[in-house]
């Protein structure tokens, strides 16, 4: 991936399109979630490559009209959007910070290297509580409140938690 | 005979039916899931298969181009037009029955996924990279239920048994290759289905036995749904998908 910006104003279309929060995570800004994948500038017309999450998540087109309008009052008026597919996203896109803020929010981010199919397949995973770090934590559902996340519970001081699923 | 960019327009669309059709199916769990957390499940899926139609259905939009797009290739065809599977239109039934179609149908589209990651046509083989990561998640799940009901209670063993044999008639058809199969194996697009064939049927017969389910014998297999020629649910289906933009077209949110 290249993130060098091309020019100062591409730079800036950057900065503010990234600081954007995720419509259902607002903890986290779209630089942080890694989904802003291009920006390119031809005279006043500014295309923002955005890479979609979960196929079906409906924050996605929140997102591309979110950017939009932000841009628009920071005066860029002519700013169309378009998909970026490849590479895939997954949650390695997912910046440190990113991961940070998760944790913060009470959200165990997602393990690292989602290409590794023990991730994939949650074999040996140990989710710890965000709120007290013990390791006795169950799984009550593989499925949440949005499609990124799964439901679990601490034993030990009774959380009800999320884990960001590794894609 | 038809040119490269019809085929591939055909081809396209059956991806998109099978996952409109199985998406459309898995969100009427939604109010009546068994409980709660399989509920989240099923509409967790059916937003996966809803977002890969709607990338299936773009391309082939943008392949076929004559200005259509997503929307009217998902509600202003008719029955006839659609070429998905039968199984994936055959209803929910209990739950032993939807956890049976889907076993059937995601072992099967994991192993097409996979290998239209390698497509020829690159932008086919982006989505399947993207489709693939989700299905894993749904195969897993499946694949715990089927165990777990079927060995289970007395009970949940006697209708997944009953839903594995129900629906067996209807997996024959995903390995029969047509012209437009042939074309997408012979141009490196696609997998010539009955290659798929073994593996599936490997990664079936371990599940069933792992779900101390016996494996159905019958022979005779269902077919059509890839030539437009459907069993009785895909009308009923397609009335209650498709009634807001037949009686308000255009209509937008």
């Amino acid at each position: 991936m290249n993130r060098s910006p091309h020019n100062p104003q591409e730079q800036a279309i950057r900065v503010i399109a990234g600081n954007i929060p995720d419509p259902e995570i607002p903890v986290l800004t779209l630089s942080d979630l890694g989904v802003i994948r291009s920006v390119s500038v031809d005279g006043n017309a500014v295309t923002v490559g955005i890479a979609p999450t979960y196929s079906g998540c409906p924050a996605t087109e929140y997102i591309e009209e979110s950017v939009i309008t932000e841009l628009q009052q920071n005066g860029f008026n002519n700013v169309k959007t378009e998909r970026v597919l490849t590479p895939a996203w997954t949650t390695d896109w997912i910046s440190e910070d990113g991961r940070r803020k998760l944790k913060e929010y009470g959200i165990v981010p997602p393990d690292k290297a989602a290409e590794s199919k023990r991730a994939l397949f949650n074999q040996g995973l140990q989710i710890a509580c965000p709120r007290c770090s013990s390791d006795k934590t169950t799984k009550v559902s593989e499925f949440g409140s949005t499609p990124c996340k799964s439901s679990y519970k601490c034993s030990d001081c009774l959380e009800p938690f999320e884990y960001f699923k590794c894609l | 005979m038809s040119t490269d960019n019809e085929q591939l327009f055909a081809y396209l669309l059956r991806l998109g039916d099978n996952a409109v059709i199985l998406g459309q199916q898995l969100g009427d769990w939604v109010g009546k899931g068994p409980e709660l957390e399989e509920e989240m499940a099923m509409a967790n899926f059916a937003l996966d298969y809803v977002g890969q139609a709607r990338m299936f259905y773009s391309l082939a939009a943008e392949v076929e181009g004559k200005g259509h797009n997503e929307d009217e290739l998902a509600f202003l065809r008719d029955g006839m037009d659609f070429h998905n599977f039968l199984l994936v239109e055959q209803p929910n039934g209990d739950f032993a029955t939807t956890i049976a179609r889907q076993f059937y149908f995601e072992t099967f589209y994991q192993l097409q996924l996979d290998a239209l990651a390698a497509s020829s046509e690159p932008r086919l083989a982006e989505i399947a990279i993207k489709a693939s990561k989700e299905i894993h998640y749904h195969v897993r799940h499946t694949r715990l239920w089927l165990v777990r009901l079927g060995d289970g209670t007395e009970e949940s063993h006697r209708r997944m048994q009953s839903a594995i044999d129900d629906l067996w008639r209807y997996t024959g058809e995903m390995f029969v290759a047509d012209e437009t199969d042939l074309w997408a194996a012979e141009s490196g697009t696609g997998p010539n289905p009955a290659e798929l064939h073994t593996d599936w049927s490997e990664l079936v017969m371990t599940t069933l036995t792992e779900a101390t389910l016996s494996q159905p014998e019958g022979e005779w297999m269902a077919s059509g749904g890839k030539q437009g020629i459907h069993s009785e649910h895909l009308g009923f289906l397609l009335a209650d998908m498709q009634f807001l933009q037949r009686a308000y077209p255009g209509a937008t949110w």
